[in-house]
């Protein structure tokens, strides 16, 4: 019991000094910069904002006349208090209060779509990795390997394009019915879910394969080992042994790249949003570079970052529960 | 296995020239890049410029313009050729110093161990643990959009997973008797790094490059998509930032981005393809899975036959 507080806590540490590395990481960019950041700034914006506008991205980024260290700690202070600056493309709205609006969405998106193509990757490759020698087994990778080549973004435009422009099967755009009051409430729920079947879709669709080929493999090389064959000489029911004794196994790789995968999910997620309109991160990432928003471009990082350091926390506790091993 | 034999006499490169040309992933695989890259370097002089005003923007296909014309009234056909340059070239350089990146410090910390492992594992750990998109959309806004920038900004944030692979590749050549060998023999570790290791780790560093090159390939494109490349150049990644931004699915003028999407995913799925096939003859599991299998009766089998068990993994 100790040890998994243990490796809870150490895991923690870890997510903790990659989440401070990210905050300063987030801090030198602008200031690695050739020039300094004051003079891009005022560059890319004269005539195009207002002064007080720009005085206040300055001060969003906390670019004073201190010396650095004193920008950093108060950078740091204001970060701590959730302060992320001002936002330019939609002056004078705090960058937070933005982002807030629109995490629950991606959260939604990224999140529902992420699970189930891990439970129908992984599902998928028990089965062909049981039946190897079967007709799935020869379709299926290639296939869905075929699929996972395109860019996630270039898939969505021709859903959107396919299933929304021309046959107009879903709608091209938002989160939920232009008519419906956001709230609890079923036709709310019920719009949220039709849009945002298409663009789960895609990102199930490219990402299905990836969890299926890994799972194939792990479970085909734990099929090799001895205690299977072992329960098979005792007389196990099958299933039992593709399910309890090989795939309860076989997961564990599985698990640990969920938390890889998050990463890399959330930034195809983030582009889908941007094809699909949909009122999440990636499209205010969109608006924010289209617009040079500085402040709300790194707010998002930000926001990201920590977002998938929590989830891989998560993850890590899930393994312990999974994997007895890390319980040692 | 038995008329491979003398394989190990032959060098390495006739080896794995004659390994891909046996291995029909790789071989095809093979050919489908052969063939783009001699589309990229050789053919463009010889078609229309595809920055030219050519006739009615958004006009569909037609003998004239085989895929169409764009937003801007330009030749949609050489515009999917001529961009492959920059961006097969951009993503495979990015391929290339990722690897070497990659092998420098991972190769480092599996190498060394200790005090040195753990600070740099470290910071393979938290790269990996950053999401890479809003990362490489901060540092591609704040620099100026050029192929330079592009480039840089994909080597820092991809290099972490191959430096993560070649790591724990490296910590199980490091405990093999032949290294003990050479350390007590005297070599330095630099010679033993370079000479006596990196060779045996040519199918991961191969692999590595592949891997690393479709991530490069696909991440750059979606960049330029956001228009964070240069959008007067022409690429991949612009073909598709013009077709979005003159609305091709408003206009339903699909032919403007579904010919620069296509080659994107042919290319990612052979250099996929080549990797199956390096995997499939470098590693000894499946090399016996695959004798097993021809010696096997098709459909008989309802449970594991891999021969080879693995204890380490």
């Amino acid at each position: 019991m100790n040890k998994s507080v243990l490796y809870i806590t150490r895991r923690f540490g870890f997510y903790l000094i990659a989440a401070f590395a990210a905050l300063t990481l987030n801090f030198i960019i602008p200031r690695l910069m050739p020039g300094d950041p004051a003079s891009i700034i005022f560059a890319r914006f004269k005539g195009k904002l207002k002064p007080e506008a720009i005085d206040a991205m300055r001060e969003s980024f906390g670019l004073t006349n201190d010396p650095i260290f004193i920008q950093y700690f108060s950078y740091l202070k204001s970060i701590l208090k959730g302060d992320l600056g001002t936002s330019i493309a939609y002056f004078p709205a705090p960058v937070s209060e933005i982002i807030g609006n629109g995490l629950g969405w991606t959260i939604f998106l990224a999140g529902i779509s992420m699970i189930i193509a891990f439970l129908i990757g992984t599902t998928l490759g028990i089965i062909i990795a049981w039946n190897r020698t079967g007709k799935l087994d020869t379709i299926l990778p290639p296939t869905l390997a075929f699929f996972g080549a395109f860019p996630y973004f270039w898939l969505a435009m021709v859903f959107l394009y396919l299933f929304g422009f021309s046959l107009n099967w879903f709608p091209i755009g938002r989160a939920y019915g232009n008519e419906i009051n956001p709230g609890y409430n079923l036709p709310f729920f019920i719009s949220a879910l039709y849009h945002a079947f298409l663009p789960a879709l895609t990102l199930v669709f490219v990402s299905l394969g990836g969890w299926m080929l890994s799972m194939r493999n792990t479970m085909i090389s734990t099929l090799g080992s001895d205690y299977i064959t072992f329960a098979h000489a005792k007389g196990i029911p099958s299933k039992l042994i593709m399910l309890r004794y090989a795939a309860r196994n076989a997961i564990l790789p599985n698990l640990t790249g969920f938390g890889m995968a998050l990463g890399f999910m959330l930034s195809g997620a983030l582009l889908t949003e941007m094809i699909f309109s949909y009122p999440g991160q990636g499209f205010l990432l969109l608006q924010a570079v289209q617009a040079q928003d500085y402040p709300l471009m790194q707010g998002i990082f930000m926001t990201i970052t920590l977002a998938v350091l929590g989830a891989n926390w998560l993850v890590d506790i899930a393994i312990l529960f999974f994997d007895p091993r890390t319980r040692k | 296995m038995i008329n491979n034999k003398n394989i190990y006499k032959k060098s390495i490169l006739t080896r794995w020239v004659s390994g891909i040309i046996v291995n029909q992933k790789a071989f095809i695989g093979s050919c489908i890049i052969l063939f783009f890259g001699v589309l990229a370097i050789f053919v463009p002089p010889f078609i229309q410029s595809p920055t030219d005003f050519l006739s009615t923007p958004l006009s569909p296909p037609s003998s004239d313009y085989f895929f169409g014309t764009n937003g801007q009234g330009q030749d949609v056909f050489a515009q999917t050729i001529c961009g492959a340059r920059q961006t097969l070239f951009i993503g495979f350089s990015a391929g290339i110093l990722v690897v070497i990146i990659g092998a420098l410090i991972g190769g480092t910390a599996g190498y060394y161990g200790g005090r040195i492992d753990d600070v740099l594992s470290l910071l393979i750990n938290i790269f990996l643990v950053m999401p890479g998109l809003p990362l490489m959309v901060i540092l591609a806004s704040w620099l100026p959009p050029s192929p330079a920038t592009l480039l840089g900004v994909l080597v820092l944030t991809g290099w972490a997973w191959n430096a993560r692979v070649i790591r724990s590749q490296m910590m199980t050549f490091r405990n093999r008797d032949f290294v003990s060998a050479a350390v007590i023999s005297g070599e330095s570790n630099i010679r033993i790094i370079v000479i006596e290791i990196m060779p045996r780790m040519l199918s991961l560093l191969a692999s590595s490059f592949i891997g690393a090159s479709i991530y490069a390939i696909g991440a750059q494109v979606g960049l330029e998509f956001l228009g964070l490349g240069d959008v007067s150049t022409v690429t991949w990644g612009t073909n598709l930032y013009w077709a979005s931004n003159d609305l091709a699915l408003l206009t339903e003028s699909w032919w403007t981005f579904v010919p620069t999407g296509f080659c994107i995913a042919m290319i990612s799925f052979a250099l996929t393809l080549i990797n199956f096939g390096i995997d499939e003859v470098s590693n000894p599991r499946l090399i016996s899975e695959r004798l097993w299998r021809n010696k096997i009766p098709k459909n008989k089998i309802t449970h594991g036959i891999t021969p080879v068990s693995n204890s380490n993994e």
